[in-house]
């Protein structure tokens, strides 16, 4: 196996990083919440299949700070049509998690050319004052962290610093993708995207921790009625909002079988 | 030294086991506990004692603005400064503010001051606060991390519709109007002083500096938490190359006068107790909206004031047996300055003096006090306190935000 190769686009007036890894067909995966701060055994895992390709999107791990200066929903979503264009991603296979989800579904719509085949993992896009999931935002750390994960080991190996980090940047790296993700969603990732939906006309996989008490399992529902393309739904069980997190094998098994299936 | 009465219209009538029986005091904050005959009385006696603190010498009358909370019941201080400038003649009316990004567009703010400017005779200081994260980011919905860049872009959009005497075009991030021209003028020209009620963020020392802009300090934690932050701000000013001038900074100071030291500690004892332990209950998960701490306060490891607050109520209620701070606590720390005239003459001495404050809005008022006690503390503060240090940096310097009010017939017969 090949090693992680970095590259830094520029995005919005600003860096963005983009790691690389695997053979074949190359598979995009966009991550949301909390972001991307390692290479994960979920993303090894689907580089011993594919060409794995990890963009950051403004605001996470590996960007700098020109996410302040995304203003709106239209900004984000271009911001996201570049990064993927930049990354060389324009028509592949795109998995996006949790926030993210909700941009490549907007991309998917919007610019159906830019995607090949769609898996939204736990996303966002959709809210229901009905059957609202956990505010993320307006919880202790600890109790975010919590909320969002099934396994808090599995979360802090990947998530905290490690002795060799530099501690401060660290800390800030994750204060910026937290912010970034509040910038995108604040206050309940709703955008109007159930109106889109329906021009989304690309094979899609919706993804769902069955413990997912951020964007409950029952939006999976909501996104399958709407959307135009052939979709596919799948809950992980034993998993949270972080199912790719949660559980790795179970969620990467799911995305190459849709992919191979497809 | 400028002295005002300042009042956040704490709800007066919690139940006594309040934050052991309630999440917070504010964002989920039970309304139901809010009587709302007993509010007419608090709102008319609320009104009434700030009339009272003009009546007997204070400079000028302190309110602001908070949301969906039991803390602070006045969304819209405009409307209380309105009564009060029919109702009053000398006092200022200090507007600690409007929070410049929950208004849309933001030139309602330039609207309202303005109205008031004329209203009061030009009485008016404008308030601008960034508002606190439970008020706009969670009760009003702001975006958290869009919530400085709107604020301020609605400051400079509320200046130029003040300073333009044209019709004019705004092309912001956030606001886009093509015809910005506003009617009435305040009466200050170009507009009211401009004064930043600050919670510890670095960028606001920064602005106040750039702008001169009097920073105003609001602590629950009196003078001794406010040190580290007072002296940041002059370090700022002295980059900027500014004078330290004492008047363009402020700090809120409750304050107790009685006859003696014990007998103030019978007296405000628990007007103080119920604040700190039922008004500040606010829990912690509604102050870490993500961007409202911005990334160089986290870099200078400064927590806000409602963080500090929060955390502080949730580590009192860790200790079962001490989760209420005792009342001899608040004065040791300073966050209750109380005694005989002549004592808290002499600490309001030594606040301003060691942290070069020429503004001290006191909280004369606070927790559940009841009106009667209230007045008794104002005339007091106003009559004995006051002549002994009104004096201080009076002769140094000059007031560069103070109001200039006009002269005209405010009445000019009794309408009825």
């Amino acid at each position: 196996m090949n090693p992680i190769t970095e590259t830094i686009v520029e995005v919005a007036g600003g860096p963005c990083r983009v790691w690389e890894k695997g053979h074949g067909e190359p598979l995009g995966v966009l991550f949301g919440l909390g972001g991307c701060p390692r290479w994960s055994p979920f993303l090894e895992l689907l580089a011993e299949r594919r060409k794995v390709i990890v963009p950051s999107l403004p605001g996470f791990q590996g960007s700098g700070t020109q996410y302040r200066t995304l203003d709106g929903h239209l900004d984000w979503i271009t911001a996201t049509l570049d990064l993927l264009e930049a990354a060389e991603l324009t028509g592949a296979d795109i998995v996006g998690s949790s926030v993210a989800g909700m941009l490549c579904a907007e991309v998917a719509a919007l610019v159906p050319a830019s995607v090949r085949r769609l898996v939204l993992c736990d996303s966002y896009g959709i809210f229901d004052v009905q059957d609202p999931g956990g505010d993320v935002f307006a919880l202790m750390p600890d109790d975010s962290v919590a909320l969002q994960t099934n396994d808090l080991d599995k979360y802090k190996e990947l998530f905290d610093a490690r002795d060799e980090d530099d501690q401060v940047e660290w800390k800030i790296s994750l204060f910026r993708a937290n912010e970034a993700a509040a910038r995108i969603i604040w206050p309940f990732g709703d955008r109007g995207l159930e109106k889109r939906l329906h021009r989304v006309r690309v094979p899609t996989l919706l993804l769902w921790g069955a413990n997912d008490r951020v964007v409950p399992p029952s939006y999976m529902k909501r996104f399958a009625a709407h959307i135009a393309g052939p979709v596919k739904t799948k809950v992980i069980a034993n998993a949270g909002h972080l199912s790719w997190l949660d559980q790795p094998k179970r969620s990467a098994d799911a995305i190459l079988n849709f992919l191979s299936s497809e | 030294m400028r002295i005002g009465n300042f009042n956040l219209m704490s709800y007066r009538h919690l139940p006594s086991d309040f934050s052991k029986t309630n999440e917070s005091v504010w964002v989920n904050f039970d309304t139901k506990l809010l009587d709302p005959v007993l509010l007419c009385q608090d709102f008319s006696d609320t009104l009434d004692e700030h009339e009272y603190a003009a009546s007997v010498g204070f400079d000028m009358l302190g309110m602001n603005e908070h949301h969906g909370n039991g803390y602070g019941l006045m969304p819209s201080p405009n409307l209380m400064a309105a009564a009060l400038a029919r109702r009053t003649r000398d006092a200022m009316l200090l507007v600690l503010g409007n929070s410049l990004a929950l208004y849309n567009p933001p030139q309602r703010v330039a609207e309202e001051f303005a109205m008031l400017d004329c209203i009061s005779g030009g009485r008016v200081i404008a308030g601008f606060p960034v508002g606190t994260p439970m008020d706009t980011c969670y009760v009003y919905g702001t975006n958290s991390s869009e919530l400085r860049d709107r604020y301020y872009e609605a400051h400079d959009l509320i200046i130029a519709a003040w300073k333009n005497k044209e019709p004019f075009s705004f092309k912001g991030r956030f606001n886009q109007q093509r015809y910005v021209n506003i009617t009435p003028r305040p009466v200050q020209d170009p507009h009211p002083p401009i004064w930043i009620p600050a919670g510890g963020s670095v960028e606001t020392w920064r602005f106040c500096a750039l702008h001169d802009y009097v920073y105003c300090y609001l602590t629950y934690f009196g003078y001794l938490s406010g040190e580290k932050i007072i002296k940041g701000y002059w370090d700022e000013m002295k980059d900027a190359g500014k004078p330290p001038n004492p008047f363009q900074a402020g700090i809120v100071q409750f304050v107790g006068v009685a006859d003696s030291f014990d007998e103030a500690l019978k007296l405000y004892s628990e007007p103080a107790t119920y604040f700190f332990n039922n008004i500040l209950h606010v829990n912690p998960r509604w102050t870490v909206a993500p961007g409202y701490i911005t990334e160089a306060t986290a870099r200078a490891g400064i927590a806000s004031q409602v963080q500090a607050a929060a955390n502080r109520s949730v580590a009192s209620q860790a200790q079962a047996d001490t989760r209420h701070l005792e009342f001899r606590e608040m004065v040791e720390k300073g966050f209750v300055i109380i005694g005989e005239p002549d004592q808290v003459a002499e600490k309001l001495r030594h606040v301003a003096t060691s942290q070069n404050v020429g503004n001290i809005l006191a909280m004369a008022q606070f927790g559940n006090m009841n009106s009667e006690l209230a007045r008794y503390n104002m005339k007091r503060i106003a009559q004995e306190v006051k002549p002994q240090i009104q004096d201080i940096f009076e002769k140094e310097w000059e007031h560069p935000n103070w109001p200039k009010p006009v002269n005209f017939a405010p009445r000019r017969a009794d309408p009825r």
